[in-house]
């Protein structure tokens, strides 16, 4: 279980990181690693060369957008999962943020791993690229030709496939507040405290809008409209659109169950959000 | 084919080394094979079991998960850091002797990095804080009551250590064990409380 071999480079700035990567099309993006080194030691990637991105200033940042630009909050590439949970703004801007953040794996992962990793990373089985698509937030990835913002609609392409160019590199993540009068919810179920959901789904009610995100139920994160179904009808109007998957954490007919019962659930706690206020 | 070496700075419990090695040396192997400190305990190598925790600028990481090259920018502290500065045993190291915390052994550096910096965060969990506090290590011995006891007799420790007048009453579902968990406990250990 050690990594196969790979060159290193661990530039100060951003420019050279980016030149690091240019003409190398197996390499990887290191930022907190708590995906991509358990890759690497089990060998399912043996990149040429890791541009290790942890010693850029200025990305470790996490800041409340308004005033001219579109309400949220911006993540930069280097703030940690725990730094994200423990924003007192991001609770306050977009309380769906947190209230997934608080499945990501375990305190010691988040006190490493990064949401943007997580959330470029593309993993379906993640809550963050599910939070993500939802909201209808963004990534900003910089490479040679410069500045561009990837909306998370066109973000994930497949299994742990992201649209960011192998030259490129995220630099931030943008949620989108939440509206006064809406609401979220999140839950997931897993076989043990911490680990990968068997099926997790995310909730987000503005007016008559009803929709819920699901992760570890397709390969990609996917979000499905539940706007003007009856209450007692959310599981099935959700199975509808959706084909859980089999595989060796659990059947398709187990999937399928969890998908009813958790889309209930989050598709009510977000009504109590909307109703109530946080 | 020769592999390209790095020379890196590694600040461990204090102390300063410098060690080459190739970028892909898991941290938690540079602190055992290049540095002889053995204490830090590898299990399962993709972060899962929590055996190789340590503190990187005081909070818990997985070892295994990190390169030695991203490492050189961070003060380490493995568990032989964690004793008292006369050598004797820290809280955490005592309350694990005093509250049965260990049986192999295998898994006890990882915990006792993680509480002790769980501690720091939250130097009075309540019984459900303590278990959250170590949800994410794993022990095969399956020892966990203990372990929570042990969390909880750390933070009285800690605290006494600490100048904090010592007869703190135990709150609900700190000190004591609700009473459901109690016969438990007593019954899986034989050691009772």
């Amino acid at each position: 279980m050690k990594p196969a071999p790979f060159d290193y480079r661990r530039p100060g700035t951003l420019s050279e990181a980016i030149a690091a990567l240019a003409g190398e099309p197996d390499a990887k993006v290191l930022a907190g690693g708590q995906s991509l080194v358990p890759l690497l030691s089990m060998r399912l990637a043996a990149p040429s060369l890791l541009v290790d991105i942890n010693g850029l200033p200025g990305l470790d940042t996490i800041e409340v957008t308004g005033e001219g630009d579109e309400p949220g909050v911006r993540v930069g590439a280097l703030a940690r999962h725990a730094a994200v949970l423990a924003s007192d703004d991001v609770r306050r801007v977009q309380p769906l943020v947190p209230l997934a953040l608080a499945d990501v794996a375990h305190a010691t992962i988040r006190n490493r791993g990064t949401t943007v990793g997580s959330i470029v990373h593309a993993d379906a089985a993640a809550e963050m690229p599910v939070v993500l698509t939802l909201l209808g937030g963004s990534v900003e990835v910089e490479g040679p030709s410069g500045r561009r913002t990837i909306p998370a609609d066109e973000l994930y392409v497949g299994p742990l496939e992201s649209s960011v160019g192998h030259d490129e590199i995220a630099v931030a993540a943008f949620f989108p507040a939440l509206r006064p009068g809406a609401g979220v919810g999140f839950e997931e179920i897993a076989r043990r405290h911490g680990d990968y959901a068997l099926v997790g789904a995310a909730a987000l009610v503005e007016g008559e809008s009803v929709r819920v995100g699901f992760l570890s139920v397709s390969d990609v994160p996917t979000v499905v409209d539940l706007s003007g179904v009856a209450d007692d009808e959310l599981g099935d109007a959700a199975l509808a659109q959706l084909e859980p998957m089999d595989d060796i954490h659990a059947t398709a007919a187990y999937r399928s169950q969890l998908v009813r019962v958790l889309t209930t659930r989050v598709v009510r706690s977000a009504q109590e959000m909307a109703r109530e206020g946080m | 084919m020769s592999e390209e070496l790095h020379d890196v700075r590694l600040t461990v419990n204090g102390t300063t080394h410098e060690v080459r090695v190739p970028a892909r040396r898991l941290l938690s192997d540079a602190l055992r094979h290049d540095l002889g400190l053995t204490g830090t305990h590898v299990g399962c190598e993709h972060g899962v079991c929590g055996a190789c925790t340590i503190l990187v600028d005081g909070a818990p990481m997985r070892s295994c998960l990190m390169f030695a090259v991203s490492a050189a920018y961070h003060e380490l502290t493995t568990v032989e850091g964690l004793a008292n500065d006369d050598g004797s045993l820290g809280p955490v190291q005592q309350a694990f002797m005093d509250c049965h915390g260990l049986q192999c052994g295998f898994c006890t550096p990882g915990f006792l990095t993680t509480i002790t910096a769980g501690l720091r965060q939250n130097p009075h969990p309540t019984h459900d804080e303590a278990r959250d506090m170590i949800a994410g290590n794993l022990c095969r011995c399956t020892g966990y009551q203990n372990i929570v006891k042990a969390v909880e007799r750390a933070a009285e420790l800690a605290g006494t250590a600490a100048g904090e007048s010592p007869p703190e009453p135990p709150r609900p579902g700190s000190a004591q064990l609700p009473s459901e968990d109690r016969d438990e406990d007593t019954a899986s250990t034989g050691l009772g409380a």
